[in-house]
């Protein structure tokens, strides 16, 4: 039995008819543990069902999704990138820094220093592990730290506080009746999905990380490839730290801490490969959600965000456990 | 003389190709049985299921007449069985005493006596005459020094039987004498030994019988004093050429490439030649003869130390294999799992990988017409699928390696270079390959074919180029292409 992970996000409708039904549970099986997930919320919580917490729910997923994302793209390749967090919190700082009432830059200048700080950093790691040769875990937990303490030392631990209601109003307003964050995450996404199927880099990203050698003697410049594929996922981590900035109406170095985390594991419940090559951004949408799912449910439920963490660290393996036992499968037929 | 050692009736298969049909083998008590053939001839499958890392099909091991069953390579180790690998393998950081006793360690309460080890080495290596320390770290010695701590653990597991893979094919000629020595040594202790070596000069110093293997066959066994080189490489080489190398009169025209003394130290020295559109160059020599690391480097997958590169009378100093590709280069890689192919990707997506970004606009893939590029390239060259969108893992080798092909074709390659394009493919798809090659020089491209099986490069070969240690050192053309030449110039003279 073999599995076409690219092919998990492709129209379904066109692959509905050409699959076997074994092989169809296989790809569509995270979007199925969703839906079971949303109907045992809804029968047993019925403040779950609202449209105000399924608003919500998106709106507190929204920031990991994005970084999710960036992530997605880091982990098709064959790497990793521990530092979304510590950028996170740079690009935060950066945003804030420009947007305090008393400079009163506009908006976009904030996103310009956010994105490129955050940028910068990907540049940074790309160059690292695929020039210098650093291993992708080693090069990005260097950045992860350094990141982080340019962060705190950026302001000697304080807070930038008393930003432009304009800035503000990023991350806190509505459009259609949706918080403005859905609407960023819904447009990375987007992008991404269209970048990872549709396009000629996004072939040489699941080139890369399915076979490095293969792609080279293909002709792709395999470490190009790998710094603009870091540069993307710094560019987000900015992009998270400017809204982020915005949410909470301040420049905080602490924030993000340990978001590189819930990014992996949406990724990994999404069914990203973790050696590269397979995955889809709609498996790591999905992976979001279920995880914004279940810490939502435990919300409602008033259960504390410790046994959350316990929780999520049984779903990440139990997705895992579900992905190793389908590709044995595989291998003993 | 006791036979210690009889194999009978061996026969294995891999994938549904059967590698050896029927193989027997017998070693006595105190004997250097040289064992020979071609790469591919089943000599070591057939060691594999000596050391238990294979199961035969069907046939027997009998040790000292006892009738034995292998299951594993520890337990040819526990009957006496062990082998020198031709790529040694020591644990480099770990020190020669502590390599020897890996697994088993000296040990009281569970704490490694040190002292003990390394005085039971000091033992070993002195019966060698060995004067290595035994605390020295393994990474700090040579090929030769490694090779001989290998020996010492096989006697300090009191091995009756020793296996020796090529173990010359990367030491002095000094440590080659020293080697001779110990084996004679050895040899004179009772110890019987099988050794494998391309170097047929050598097993006329060492051994007392040859057996040669081709095809999966025993062709001839015989001790050494009765036999002669030639002998030994009819033996080895002497198939009836068969229609599977399907005739082609192409027209040379103008030279595509010229290389004037490329050069990088350790792999390959001083090679020059030209290719002309409608030729097939061969390129034969041994396993590290360097031939691979030379059409890498034309390729651009790596740089040059010294030497130049023409293609069609310009210079050509490729920085990468995209380079390659804008002069029409195409290097169809030794390795097609390694090299070749993105196995996890699908059938069209790896045909259409070199050709994605000249087909798109604006970065978009152009889905449909690479789709129908891999239709008309699935279709004319008869890749057997289900569907497009399936993972080329699941392809038999010939498929897979179809696929490669496929997608070199695309890219309209006016030189194209194949590194032992046929490795572990059925004949069938050898046939279809072969006729693919006579198509392309009918066409006025211009082929270099590297091939380790003889026959292929004496049946494909307008030329043949051979490389010996990392030089060129002879080209034949014409009657000259035999087995019996590219042999005597391949294999080094000591």
């Amino acid at each position: 039995m073999q599995i076409d992970k690219r092919a998990e996000g492709f129209p379904y409708r066109m692959h509905l008819m050409s699959l076997r039904s074994a092989e169809f549970w296989k790809k569509t099986g995270i979007f199925w543990a969703l839906v079971i997930l949303v109907i045992i919320m809804a029968l047993s919580q019925p403040a779950f069902l609202t449209q105000q917490n399924l608003i919500n729910i998106l709106k507190q997923a929204s920031i990991t999704g994005i970084l999710a994302v960036g992530m997605t793209l880091v982990l098709l390749s064959g790497g990793i990138d521990l530092s979304v967090g510590s950028v996170l919190a740079v690009a935060c700082m950066a945003a804030a820094f420009m947007t305090t009432a008393d400079r009163g830059y506009p908006v976009i200048v904030a996103f310009i220093a956010g994105l490129s700080v955050g940028a910068l950093f990907g540049i940074i790691n790309g160059v690292g592990i695929a020039y210098i040769g650093f291993a992708p875990f080693i090069m990005t937990l260097a950045t992860l730290s350094a990141a982080r303490g340019l962060a705190l030392v950026s302001t000697n631990n304080k807070p930038i506080f008393n930003l432009t209601r304009e800035f503000v109003a990023v991350s806190n307003s509505q459009f259609l009746g949706l918080p403005s964050l859905i609407y960023y995450f819904a447009a990375t996404a987007l992008i991404a999905y269209i970048l990872t199927r549709f396009t000629v880099f996004g072939k040489w990203i699941y080139a890369v990380g399915g076979n490095e050698n293969a792609a080279k003697f293909s002709g792709i410049n395999v470490k190009r490839v790998k710094v603009i594929i870091y540069g993307i996922a710094g560019a987000l981590s900015g992009l998270t730290g400017v809204l982020m900035a915005s949410r909470i109406t301040s420049g905080n170095p602490t924030v993000g801490e340990a978001y590189e985390l819930d990014a992996i594991a949406a990724c990994v419940i999404g069914g990203i490969s973790m050696s590269g090559g397979s995955g889809s951004i709609i498996g790591t949408v999905l992976g979001v959600l279920i995880l914004g799912v279940i810490s939502n449910g435990f919300d409602i439920l008033g259960i504390s965000s410790n046994y959350q963490r316990i929780m999520k660290g049984i779903v990440i393996l139990l997705a895992v456990y579900i992905d190793i036992r389908a590709r044995s499968a595989k291998k003993t037929i | 003389m006791t036979e210690i050692l009889r194999m009978k009736g061996v026969v294995k298969s891999f994938s549904g190709v059967e590698v050896l049909h029927g193989v027997d083998l017998s070693l006595n008590e105190g004997e250097v049985l040289a064992l020979v053939g071609e790469n591919g001839a089943g000599k070591s499958t057939l060691m594999k299921i000596l050391m238990g890392i294979e199961q035969p099909d069907s046939g027997e091991i009998f040790l000292n007449g006892v009738k034995t069953i292998i299951p594993g390579p520890a337990h040819a180790l526990a009957l006496g069985i062990a082998m020198i690998h031709q790529e040694l393998n020591p644990v480099p950081e770990m020190t020669v005493a502590e390599n020897i006793f890996l697994g088993r360690e000296v040990n009281r309460f569970g704490f490694v006596s040190r002292r003990e080890q390394e005085r039971l080495t000091e033992a070993w290596l002195q019966k060698l005459r060995l004067r290595i320390p035994p605390a020295t770290r393994m990474r700090d010695l040579s090929i030769s020094q490694t090779q001989m701590v290998e020996i010492a653990k096989a006697l300090s597991l009191n091995s009756k039987i020793l296996i020796m893979d090529e173990p010359t094919s990367a030491i002095t000629q000094q440590e080659v004498n020293d080697l001779f020595h110990i084996i004679t040594m050895l040899r004179d202790e009772g110890i019987g030994i099988i050794y494998i070596s391309h170097k047929l000069d050598e097993l006329f110093q060492i051994s007392d019988r040859v057996q040669v293997l081709r095809d999966g066959n025993v062709i001839n066994v015989t001790p050494t004093k009765e036999t002669s080189r030639r002998a030994m490489v009819r033996d080895m080489v002497g198939r009836e050429l068969s229609t599977i190398y399907p005739t082609c009169d192409s027209q040379l025209g103008e030279v595509l490439l010229e290389v004037r003394d490329l050069t990088r130290y350790g792999e390959f020295e001083s090679v020059s030649f030209s290719l002309r559109a409608g030729e097939k160059l061969g390129i034969a020599g041994l396993m590290g003869a360097g031939r691979t690391e030379l059409v890498s480097t034309i390729f651009g997958e790596r740089q040059p130390d010294r030497g130049e590169i023409h293609v069609k009378d310009k210079v050509f100093a490729p920085r990468h294999p995209n380079d390659a590709i804008r002069q029409k280069i195409a290097l169809v890689p030794e390795d097609r799992k390694l090299m070749g192919l993105n196995l996890i990707m699908t059938v069209g997506d790896n045909i259409t990988m070199c050709v994605d970004r000249r087909e798109s606009r604006f970065g978009l893939l152009n889905i449909k017409k690479n789709k129908e590029m891999v239709e008309e390239m699935v279709g004319s060259l008869a890749i057997k699928v289900h569907s497009y969108s399936q993972n080329v893992e699941n392809l038999s080798g010939g498929n897979q390696q179809k696929v490669v092909l496929a997608k070199w074709l695309l890219t309209n390659p006016d030189i194209l270079l194949f590194d032992e394009p046929t490795r572990g493919i059925d004949v069938g798809a050898k046939a279809e390959i072969f006729e693919l090659i006579n198509s392309l020089v009918m066409q006025q491209k211009a082929v270099i074919m590297i091939s380790s099986e003889m026959p292929e490069l004496v049946g494909m070969s307008t030329r043949v180029l051979v490389m010996c240690e990392g030089r060129l050192i002879g080209e034949l053309s014409g009657a000259d292409i035999t087995q019996e030449n590219i042999m005597a110039l391949a294999s080094p003279l000591q």
